[in-house]
C-alpha cells in the first residue's frame, strides 16, 4: 500500500485561511458601532446621554470626593479657612418695568491668609441677585464675585457613625448587638448555602430559640449583663431588629393565613380573606397609628405596653397579610399531582402539608420572600413617625442638631447608601435564586 | 351486652373522625373565638372610653377645625368644620396620587423602553436609575427632596428664575396664573368637543378600514381637532383671560400661583420611586412577548415602528397592566407618608392633627382606614374587570 500505486498525486485542495472580519465590526470600533451608533437615532441618543452624564456625574463626584472633607472631629474641619471680603460695588439695577438705575451692592472676594493652604476651591463668576431700590421694589443686578464650590462634609458622618449604627445603646455594651447580629448573619448565610449539613436544623434554630437568645442579649438583666431599656435601642441595629422580627413572626402567621384562605371550610376561609384583604388595602402608617393610639383602647384598662412591642405587633400582622399572598402563590404553583399523591399515600392534612406541600412550596417562594423582606427593610423607616429611633431617625436627629445644621445632604446620602447596599445585595441574591430555580424549564 | 357496647363505641369514634363533622366543629370554634375576641375588645374599649371620659360618635365632625393648611383644593378657612378638613384631606390624597400616577407612568414607560434599548449607554443609565431608586426607602427620598433640596433653595428675595416670570425659592415654585374672564368657558368646551369628535372619528376610520382597507391620518386630524378647536375658540372669543404675574413685594411674592414645596417633594419622591418599579414591570412585560411575534410581523412586511405599536405593545400590555395597577395602588397608599413633611393629605390631617385635637382616636383611624379600603377595593375592582376583558379566550 504505497503511494506509488496511485501514480501521480494531485495537489490537495487547501482552503486559504479566513479573512479577518472587517475592522469596523470587531474590537473597540466594532463595539462602539454596534452599541452606541448603530443608526442616526441611536447616535443622537448617545450624544444626549453623554451630555447628561457630563452634567450630572462631575458635580456629584466633585462634591462627594474631590471637594469633600474627610478628616476632623468637628464642624470646624469643614469650614473654609480662607477669608471672605465683602466689597461694595456700584452697578446698574434693572427694575421690574425694565428701567435701569444706579444701585449699590456687595460682591464677595476671597483672600488667602499668609501661610494657609486653602481647603476649598472657588471660582469667579457672574451672579444674578436682587437689591432693594425705591422702598418696596426690587431691582435685578448682575455682579461678578467669588463663589466657594461646595463639598461634602463627611466628618459629620464619621463623628455620628456610632449613633447611626447603635442609636443610644450604651457605649460599653455595644458588643452585644454586634455579636448577636454577626452570629445571626453567619447562621443565615450557612442556612442559604447549598450542600451544608443540617440546614433544616439551623433554620429551626433561627426561627425559635435564636430570637429568645437575641432578646436577652439586647435587653440584658441576665448573666451579669446590665439591663438596657429598649427606648435606647436604635440606629441600623433597630432597623435590623424590626425587620427581622417582622419577617420571622410573619412567616408562620402568613402560612397559617394562606392555608386558611385555601381551606374548604367557608367560615375559616372568609375570615382569612377578610384579614388578608383588609391589611393589604391600608397603608402601613395607618397600622402604626392604630398600634399607637387605638391598641391601648382595646386592652383592659391599666395594661401598659411598651412602644416597640406595639409597633412590632402591628408591623408583623401587616407583613403577615403580604406573606400570606406570597405563600398562596407558592401553594398554587405546585402541581396538583403532589396533593393527589399525598392523598393517595393516605396522609392526613397536616402530614401532607408538613411533609409534601410546604417544603416544596417554601422553596419556590424564597425569591418572593426575599423581595418581601427588602420591602419590610425599607418600610421600617416609617417607625420614625411613631417615635422610634431607627437609622433614618438617627440621621434626622443628627441633621437637625444645631452644631451640624445644613448638612442634611451628607446624612441622607449616607443613609441612602446603607439602605442601597443592603437592599441591592438582597435583590441580587433573589435574582440569582430565581435563575437557579428556572434551570428545570 | 358486651357485643352491643362494642358496636356502639366504634360508631362514636367514627363520629369524631368524620371530616365533615370535624369541619363544622372547627368552624364553630373559630367563629366562637372570633366573636368572643371582638366582644372582649369592645368591652375593653367601652371601659377605657368611659374611664377617659371620651364621648364616642361623629358629632365632632361639625366642630370648627381651627387650624390652617398650606395646600387646599377647596374653600377652606380655620373656621371650617372638621368634615371639610376630611374632604380636603381625601381630595389632597387623590390629587397627589393622580398626578403621581400620570407622571410615574410616563417616566416608568420611558425607563422600561430605555432599559431595552440596544444603545449600551442608554440601557445602562436606565439600569442604574432602576436599581438605585428601587432600593432606597421612599420616606428617605421624600425627606431628601424636602429638607435636602427644596428647603435649601434660596430665599424669596433671591429666587432662581427658571423661565420668564417663573420663580423658584424655598417657598415653592411661583408661576403666572390664568384668570378667566367672561366667555372663557368656550375654550374647555371646544377642547371637549374636539376630544369627542376624535373618538367618533376613530371609530369611523376603523369601520372604513375594516370594510375597504383605506387608511386615514387619524393622529394628525385628531391632534388638530383636540388642540385646534380650543385655539380657534380662544381667537374667536378674543383671548378671554388675563395673566396674574407673581411679583416680589415686601418680603414675599404677590399674585400668580404657587406649587408648595410639601406637595412638590411628595410628588417628586412618589414619581421617582414608583417609576423605578414601573420601569422594571414594563421591561419584563416587553421581554415576555416571544421573539417569534416580531419575526412574524417582519415577515409580513410590517414596519418596525408599526410592529411595536400593533404587535408587541398590545401583547405586552396584557402582562404589564396587572402589576402596573398594583403599583398605582402602592402609590396611593404611599402618599400616606406625607405626615413626615406636612403635606395635608388624609393621614396627615385626619390621623395626625384632627386625631390629636379632638381625641376621637377610634373614629379618626376608622375613617382613614375605611377610605383607604374603599380606594384600594375600587382600584382592584377596575383591575379585575380589565383582566377579565383582556384575558386570552381559551379555544
Amino acid at each position: 500500500m504505497s503511494t506509488q500505486d496511485y501514480g501521480v498525486t494531485e495537489p490537495v485542495f487547501t482552503p486559504k485561511p479566513d479573512l479577518p472580519p472587517p475592522a469596523s465590526t470587531v474590537g473597540v470600533i466594532g463595539w462602539v458601532r454596534n452599541n452606541l451608533v448603530p443608526d442616526w437615532f441611536n447616535g443622537a441618543m448617545t450624544v444626549v446621554a453623554l451630555l447628561a452624564l457630563y452634567m450630572v456625574i462631575p458635580p456629584i463626584v466633585n462634591w462627594a470626593l474631590f471637594d469633600a472633607h474627610f478628616v476632623g472631629d468637628s464642624r470646624k474641619a469643614c469650614k473654609p479657612n480662607v477669608q471672605i471680603v465683602r466689597d461694595k460695588v456700584a452697578t446698574k439695577g434693572i427694575m421690574p418695568d425694565g428701567t435701569t438705575l444706579d444701585v449699590e451692592t456687595t460682591a464677595d472676594r476671597i483672600v488667602v491668609p499668609e501661610g494657609v493652604i486653602p481647603n476649598v476651591r472657588w471660582e469667579r463668576k457672574m451672579v444674578e441677585g436682587v437689591v432693594r431700590a425705591k422702598g418696596r421694589e426690587y431691582a435685578k443686578v448682575v455682579v461678578e464675585k467669588d463663589v466657594i464650590i461646595e463639598g461634602a462634609c463627611w466628618v459629620f458622618v464619621g463623628v455620628r457613625f456610632d449613633q447611626f449604627i447603635y442609636g443610644f445603646y450604651p457605649k460599653e455594651e455595644r458588643w452585644r448587638p454586634t455579636v448577636v447580629i454577626g452570629i445571626g448573619l453567619l447562621l443565615i448565610i450557612y442556612m442559604l448555602t447549598d450542600g451544608m449539613p443540617h440546614r433544616g436544623r439551623v433554620a429551626m434554630f433561627l426561627l425559635i430559640p435564636f430570637p429568645v437568645i437575641a432578646f436577652f442579649m439586647f435587653s440584658g438583666g441576665v448573666l451579669g449583663m446590665p439591663h438596657v431599656d429598649n427606648a435606647k435601642w436604635g440606629g441600623l441595629v433597630l432597623t435590623i431588629i424590626i425587620s427581622s422580627v417582622a419577617i420571622t413572626g410573619a412567616l408562620p402567621l402568613g402560612v397559617a393565613l394562606a392555608l386558611g384562605r385555601r381551606s374548604q371550610m367557608p367560615i375559616i376561609r372568609w375570615f382569612c380573606v377578610l384579614v388578608i384583604e383588609f391589611f393589604r388595602s391600608v397603608p402601613m402608617i395607618t397600622i402604626l397609628f392604630m398600634a399607637l393610639v387605638v391598641l391601648p383602647l382595646f386592652l383592659p384598662p391599666g395594661t401598659t405596653f411598651d412602644q416597640l412591642l406595639r409597633v412590632l405587633i402591628g408591623v408583623t400582622i401587616f407583613i403577615a397579610a403580604y406573606t400570606a399572598e406570597v405563600v398562596r402563590g407558592g401553594l398554587q404553583a405546585l402541581p396538583k399531582g403532589q396533593y393527589e399523591a399525598a392523598d393517595a399515600l393516605g396522609l392526613g392534612y397536616w402530614k401532607m402539608m408538613r411533609l409534601i406541600i410546604l417544603p416544596q412550596a417554601l422553596r419556590i417562594m424564597i425569591p418572593a420572600i426575599v423581595s418581601l423582606f427588602i420591602g419590610i427593610f425599607k418600610d421600617t423607616t416609617l417607625v420614625q413617625i411613631v417615635g422610634l429611633n431607627d437609622l433614618l431617625t438617627m440621621v434626622q436627629l443628627a441633621v437637625t442638631d444645631a452644631q451640624w445644621i445644613g448638612l442634611s445632604k451628607e446624612g441622607y446620602f449616607f443613609c441612602g447608601f446603607v439602605f442601597f447596599v443592603f437592599c441591592f445585595s438582597m435583590s441580587r441574591y433573589s435574582m440569582y435564586l430565581e435563575r437557579k430555580l428556572h434551570t428545570g424549564h | 351486652m358486651a357485643v352491643a357496647e362494642g358496636g356502639v363505641k366504634p360508631g362514636k369514634a367514627s363520629f369524631l373522625y368524620d371530616a365533615r363533622i370535624r369541619a363544622i366543629i372547627y368552624q364553630v370554634v373559630m367563629a366562637g373565638a372570633v366573636v368572643i375576641f371582638f366582644a372582649w375588645l369592645t368591652m375593653n374599649t367601652l371601659d377605657n372610653l368611659e374611664a377617659r371620659g371620651i364621648a364616642s360618635g361623629f358629632e365632632f365632625l361639625n366642630h370648627p377645625a381651627g387650624f390652617g393648611v398650606p395646600f387646599s383644593l377647596i374653600e377652606y378657612s380655620e373656621a371650617s368644620p372638621y368634615k371639610t378638613v376630611f374632604i380636603l384631606g381625601v381630595l389632597n390624597t387623590l390629587f397627589v396620587s393622580a398626578v403621581g400616577v400620570v407622571l410615574a407612568t410616563l417616566l416608568g414607560f420611558t425607563l422600561g423602553v430605555m432599559r431595552l434599548s440596544r444603545n449600551y449607554l442608554i440601557s445602562r443609565i436606565a439600569a442604574i436609575y432602576l436599581e438605585t431608586f428601587r432600593n432606597i426607602p421612599l420616606l428617605l427620598q421624600i425627606l431628601f427632596w424636602y429638607i435636602g433640596v427644596l428647603q435649601l433653595m434660596p430665599q424669596q428675595r433671591s429666587s432662581i428664575i427658571i423661565l420668564e416670570n417663573v420663580y423658584v425659592n424655598n417657598r415653592g415654585i411661583f408661576y403666572p396664573a390664568l384668570q378667566a374672564e367672561p366667555g372663557f368657558m368656550a375654550v374647555p368646551i371646544a377642547f371637549l368637543v374636539g376630544l369627542v369628535a376624535t373618538i367618533i372619528l376613530r371609530g369611523w376610520v376603523k369601520r372604513r378600514r375594516d370594510a375597504t382597507g383605506q387608511g386615514f391620518p387619524t393622529i394628525w386630524v385628531g391632534l388638530g381637532l383636540i388642540f385646534g378647536l380650543p385655539i380657534l375658540a380662544a381667537l374667536v372669543t378674543g383671548l378671554p383671560w388675563t395673566w396674574s404675574i407673581p411679583r416680589l413685594q415686601g418680603f414675599g411674592f404677590k399674585g400668580g400661583s404657587v406649587i408648595v414645596p410639601e406637595f412638590l417633594a411628595l410628588l417628586l419622591a412618589l414619581t421617582i420611586y414608583t417609576a423605578a418599579f414601573i420601569g422594571e414591570i414594563v421591561r419584563a412585560g416587553i421581554q415576555a412577548v416571544s421573539h417569534g411575534q416580531t419575526e412574524a410581523a417582519h415577515a409580513l412586511g410590517i414596519k418596525p415602528g408599526t410592529t411595536l405599536r400593533l404587535v408587541i405593545i398590545p401583547q405586552a400590555m396584557r402582562i404589564i397592566i396587572p402589576p402596573l395597577i398594583s403599583q398605582y395602588l402602592n402609590l396611593v397608599k404611599n402618599s400616606s407618608l406625607a405626615p413626615a413633611i406636612g403635606y395635608p393629605e388624609m393621614t396627615q390631617v385626619w390621623a395626625g392633627t384632627v386625631l390629636n385635637q379632638s381625641g376621637q382616636a377610634l373614629e379618626c383611624i376608622a375613617m382613614v382606614m375605611g377610605t383607604y379600603c374603599i380606594i384600594s377595593l375600587s382600584i382592584s375592582g377596575v383591575m379585575n374587570w380589565y383582566n377579565a376583558r383582556v384575558a386570552l379566550v381559551g379555544r
